[in-house]
């Protein structure tokens, strides 16, 4: 096949109609071509929407346990290979998308956070941020270049009366305080208020109300920088 | 710096592993969920399964005419979402495309696999299940929405893309099956697929009126 004929692919790989052959040469000529990247994302919804196309009887209800039970025991092998890989800018973009939504609901009913809000919203829909997971509780910081920073956690339990947690930037040796913060909801997202240079570390620790200016005990979690 | 590793005595028990959808995750976005999904959130699974679970079956029981094929289909389908989660660029696609992408591939390789779709002629679903096809409201909405935006292709074009897509054959094979050059299965391919992009993007999409003017060139 001459070379130009490889366009002529699109709607063909869009359709998972093409045999094995072709669709490793079409794979390996999207990489490099623009033009025909941007036609096959047009054809996507299309075709997609084929499957919308056909009845639709309810599968059967064993079919949801089944597949959920093969997901939690393939869960204890996905999260630790997903930790070791530095974040993709997908994964970035995707948490954004997330705190998006949660923020939304948020922001309907406290008005005058607003700004702090897209602020966050700024933070983490940035495509150049850097996002560490967290070691010692699920979630990441997201870094900006330009230092500016977010925490996201979930499943982090309510302070004891009288606590707070409080975010650390952690810096040749010394601590930094960071902004306080108390867990609301199932995931909490937290801009930090000092900025993350390179080579610094967060960490967040449990602390009297209202914060002090030396953590007195050891992190609960952190991430490195 | 060190990573911690103590234990609080407050901290939250890690929730009970059920297959039950909280109601935090249930009003999210797609996008959202596949987020929640990619940093090992099983109810975020759940709740795209609940919501996509049906046309994915349906559309691999169409492709394969076989229920426990069907089945396999879109359990591989949804645990390659799971493990392709962290992968996905909401910018990119819509989250239902992105799914259902999943779901069509995993039909099609099962399909020439097995051989199973060599049934001459692409019956309806409905005679596989025997009629007894129990459909919500709203995906009967759009399956009709669809069925008229395919309605209004030039019948070589539908021919071209509904054999690729519920029959699983490849442009090669639709070739030889239908006596024409590859070259024009792929131009009806292609120019059907994206004249069907437009159809299905018309807002005041009314399949009825338009029956008057169809093309049937």
């Amino acid at each position: 096949m001459a070379d130009d004929a490889i366009h002529d692919l699109t709607a063909g790989y869009a359709l998972d109609a093409l045999d094995s052959h072709d669709e490793e040469r079409y794979e390996e000529h999207l990489a490099t071509c623009e033009r025909c990247r941007e036609e096959l994302a047009e054809l996507r919804d299309p075709v997609a929407a084929l499957a919308y196309g056909a009845t639709s009887p309810a599968p059967p209800p064993a079919l949801r346990e089944r597949i959920l039970e093969a997901v939690h025991a393939e869960r204890s092998n996905v999260v630790p290979i997903r930790r070791r890989l530095p974040a993709a800018l997908g994964a970035v973009a995707a948490v954004a998308a997330t705190v998006a939504i949660a923020l939304g609901l948020w922001a309907a009913s406290v008005s005058s956070e607003l700004d702090r809000e897209r602020t966050l919203l700024a933070i983490l829909a940035d495509p150049e941020a850097t996002s560490i997971p967290l070691e010692g509780a699920n979630g990441r910081v997201v870094v900006t270049d330009t230092g500016e920073a977010a925490l996201i956690v979930s499943g982090l339990a309510t302070a004891p009366p009288g606590k707070t947690y409080e975010l650390w930037v952690a810096k040749n040796g010394e601590m930094l305080p960071a902004g306080v913060f108390d867990a609301k909801r199932e995931r909490d997202v937290v801009r930090l208020t000092r900025p993350v240079p390179p080579g610094s570390g967060v960490a967040v620790t449990v602390e009297d109300d209202g914060g002090t200016d030396t953590p007195t005990g050891d992190p609960i979690f952190s991430a490195g920088i | 710096m060190t990573p911690a590793a103590i234990l609080i005595p407050w901290a939250r028990p890690a929730p009970p592993r059920s297959h039950h959808v909280p109601p935090d995750v249930v009003h999210l976005s797609d996008e959202a969920l596949i987020a929640l999904a990619a940093e090992g959130d099983e109810p975020a699974l759940a709740a795209l399964y609940d919501r996509y679970g049906r046309v994915a079956y349906g559309l691999a029981l169409r492709v394969l005419r076989d229920a426990a094929l069907a089945e396999d289909a879109v359990q591989e389908a949804f645990l390659a979402v799971w493990r392709s989660a962290h992968r996905y660029i909401p910018e990119r696609s819509k989250a239902s495309t992105w799914i259902l992408t999943f779901v069509h591939r995993r039909a099609v390789d099962l399909v020439r696999r097995e051989e199973r779709r060599r049934a001459d002629q692409l019956t309806d679903v409905d005679s596989v299940v025997g009629g007894m096809v129990d459909e919500e409201a709203w995906l009967r909405l759009e399956r009709e929405r669809v069925q008229g935006a395919l309605r209004q292709l030039p019948d070589h074009q539908r021919e071209a893309i509904e054999l690729a897509y519920y029959g699983g054959f490849t442009q090669s094979e639709l070739a030889e099956r239908l006596g024409q050059p590859l070259g024009t299965i792929k131009s009806r391919m292609f120019t059907g697929l994206a004249r069907l992009r437009e159809l299905l993007e018309e807002p005041d999409h009314e399949p009825e009126r338009w029956q008057t003017t169809r093309s049937t060139t």
